[in-house]
């Protein structure tokens, strides 16, 4: 594994407060980038198989398509200052040094081909005004970089104007797509989705037979008998949590069903759509849509009252976009969309769980909470997750304040990004979130996103930080009295 | 007519011609821009959280945003100050030079009499820090094109002008008057033969020419950020 310059760059976070910007390194992660798609995933998500013959043409014009449907995109091509505000908030820049992840110049390379066929100026002269041609220099230059963003907002929070990188890399991905560039991780667990339900391939039969397996184990450790329904016809609540919670977060899981257990809410997963995560955002709008639009019929299928998503961060961010993309909620009972987070923070302040809870059952961690971005960046979750783990832990730490809440870093690995080929990239970036979790001494790190939980454990023990990585519910889950 | 009389004419109407062109190319450049905004409809919600849940409260929030500049304060202290001070001296600057434009001239820009000298200065010092910072630091420095030194090279040069003709080569303000209101009422008459003012003023032009096809624009975009001026709306709250 190519490795970065490992001088790390917090030293001591909480008293400072600030990050050091690295020294400019010209090309340092030039070389990551991901696998192209195989025509076998593009074919069931009706993308190119191939980059298309006349792909500078159609991609100027996809461009100038985005700039007449999307407010912010058109805004933000025109109003930024280069200030350099933004320079040193991205993790990726702050973990390789590489010029081109500086959020600002990432979103220059859209804007110069922008201004090239779409500003007066930088068709008359193009140097002049920063102005480059969509060649193949540029397209590799965005296939490389809007693949080493997150989307992770960051940036916007320190932006005077709020510029969204987010919202530039993914206009830059969905031009892409049109042209019939895309990455084989992103394509492939879109297609999972079309054909099994979820980004992980689990089929219905194994979906089910997890969920027996983890009845069984719950059992065998509490002796109670709680249940793990799947497909439940007139249940009152549908469940929509990450694939992984099923197969690699199982301690997530069994937090949702003890807390669904001792409110005793009859709730129920879907084998249609057995999955928050959207990948469709990493993608394009077409793919956004039919994803999201899964859950809504998942739960028109099983009649349901309510929809609550689970612990994924890039599934609450398509969530709060569901009654704008997929349709009124109005059949469903509100608040909606909503969240696993929400739910119980609703609960907690209610008493339902009062004289439930043993927060001493956690005594033996010392817990800090990772603010996943999309939750707290845009779903506007920032005190719930906070307001459970005050109610389940005894000791609970946070870290330095210029990395939670919405100044969150990200894990380094969401948008797209959870994929071994960006290795080097994806640990580079986990480093100032690493840095602050060794800076509390925790020894457990609570957070409610899969790409976060698959990301951090790597990305903690290439930084030698000694955590243990799990969900915010699973806490919840240990100190539930069943 | 001597040769000089005939060229002043032929200067005088051409800056009259150049004056209305720019007048125009702000106003309708910058009508045609943020129309443009207007109406691209903004699909998805997409506030940055903590975000306000109501109209009026994101209202507060880009309203801030104009105003003080949060967002900077969060992310680089001496940037926030430098940038801070030399908008609030621009407003200051733009302020006092109503009293060229209009008559009777309005209190606010009487009232600024009193800090408009420091204003000028603060707003060339403050300027020269940007550029500083611009060249000083790696990151500005890569980031940096002609534009970006462009547009703080040209509002440099209407300051640094602009003190001059305050503190040095005095021009007379009957003088401009009698040409900034000719030129507004319709009934343009020749400038004041001052070489530095029509130095200032002529830069001045090509600023206001610019300013809709630069990224001076941000001084109207930024009412059009939907991160910022939208209200976290999305989730129906009902009694359960």
């Amino acid at each position: 594994m190519a490795k970065f310059d490992e001088t790390p760059i917090v030293k001591t976070p909480a008293v400072a407060g600030v990050l050091k910007p690295p020294d400019l390194r010209e090309g340092a992660s030039a070389s990551v980038k991901c696998w192209p798609s195989k025509p076998k995933d593009t074919s069931q998500i009706d993308l190119p198989p191939e980059r298309v013959p006349d792909w500078q043409t159609r991609g100027v014009a996809a461009l100038g398509d985005l700039l007449e449907k999307n407010q912010a995109l058109r805004v933000f091509m025109d109003i930024c200052v280069r200030c350099g505000a933004c320079a040193d908030k991205c993790h990726f820049y702050l973990g390789t040094g590489d010029p081109h992840n500086m959020p600002v110049a990432r979103a220059e390379l859209l804007r110069s081909v922008y201004r090239r066929y779409y500003t007066a100026g930088g068709r008359r002269l193009p140097q002049a005004n920063n102005a480059a041609a969509f060649d193949e220099k540029m397209l590799e230059l965005w296939y490389t970089y809007f693949y080493q963003c997150s989307q992770c907002r960051r940036c916007s929070v320190f932006c005077p104007y709020g510029i969204d990188t987010a919202e530039i890399t993914a206009a830059a991905r969905e031009i892409m797509c049109a042209i019939g560039v895309s990455t084989k991780y992103v394509t492939e667990v879109v297609a999972k989705v079309y054909q099994l339900g979820n980004n992980l391939g689990i089929p219905p039969a194994a979906w089910k037979d997890n969920c027996e397996f983890l009845e069984e184990d719950v059992q065998e450790q509490t002796g109670a008998a709680i249940r793990f329904p799947v497909d439940d016809q007139g249940a009152d609540v549908l469940l929509v949590p990450p694939s992984a919670d099923n197969f690699a977060n199982t301690e997530t899981m069994i937090g949702y069903a003890k807390l669904f257990h001792v409110l005793g809410v009859r709730w129920t997963t879907s084998t249609y759509c057995n999955e928050g995560g959207n990948f469709g955002l990493f993608l394009n709008y077409d793919n956004l849509k039919k994803v999201n639009n899964r859950i809504l019929t998942a739960a028109r299928m099983l009649g349901v009252k309510t929809i609550i998503w689970g612990e994924c961060g890039h599934a609450w961010r398509a969530g709060i976009f569901t009654p704008a993309l997929s349709g009124p909620m109005e059949m469903f009972d509100p608040p909606y969309p909503y969240h696993i987070s929400q739910y119980t923070a609703a609960m907690l302040r209610r008493g339902a769980l009062n004289g439930k809870l043993d927060k001493s059952a956690n005594d033996d961690k010392i817990v800090t909470y990772h603010d996943p971005c999309n939750p707290a960046r845009a779903g506007q979750l920032i005190e719930e997750p906070r307001e459970i783990l005050r109610a389940c832990c005894n000791r609970f730490v946070e870290m330095p304040a210029s990395t939670i809440r919405e100044k969150t870093f990200c894990c380094g690995a969401g948008g797209g990004m959870l994929t071994d080929e960006l290795m080097p990239v994806r640990m580079a970036g986990g480093k100032p979130r690493a840095m602050a979790v060794k800076h509390t001494g925790a020894n457990f790190l609570a957070t409610i996103c899969a790409i976060c939980k698959a990301q951090l454990p790597e990305a903690m023990h290439y930084w030698d930080a000694s955590v243990e990585v799990g969900g915010v519910i699973q806490l919840l889950g240990n100190a539930l009295k069943v | 007519m001597s040769t000089t009389t005939a060229l002043w004419a032929l200067f005088s109407a051409a800056l009259v011609g150049l004056s209305y062109f720019a007048i125009l190319a702000l106003v309708i450049g910058l009508a045609w821009r943020l129309l443009g905004y207007l109406r691209t409809p903004m699909p998805l919600p997409t506030a940055v959280t903590p975000a306000p849940t109501s109209d009026a409260g994101a209202a507060v929030r880009v309203a801030g945003d104009v105003l003080i500049f949060p967002a900077l304060f969060r992310a680089d202290k001496a940037l926030w100050v430098g940038a801070w001070l030399f908008h609030a001296a621009l407003f200051v600057i733009l302020t006092r030079h109503l009293r060229y434009f209009t008559y009777p001239v309005p209190g606010i820009s009487v009232a600024m009499s009193s800090v408009a000298l420091w204003a000028g200065y603060l707003f060339g010092l403050a300027a020269l820090y940007l550029m500083w910072r611009r060249l000083a630091l790696p990151r500005t420095l890569y980031l940096s094109g002609l534009p970006d030194y462009l547009a703080l090279i040209l509002l440099g040069l209407i300051a640094g002008t602009g003190i001059l003709l305050r503190y040095w080569a005095h021009v007379y303000l009957v003088d401009v008057k009698a040409f900034t209101l000719g030129l507004l009422t319709l009934r343009p008459v020749s400038p004041p033969q001052h070489p530095l003012f029509l130095l200032h003023f002529v830069l001045a032009l090509a600023l206001m020419i610019y300013f809709p096809f630069s990224k001076l624009l941000h001084a109207g975009g930024v009412f059009f950020s939907p991160t910022r001026n939208q209200p976290y709306e999305i989730q129906k709250r009902a009694k359960r």
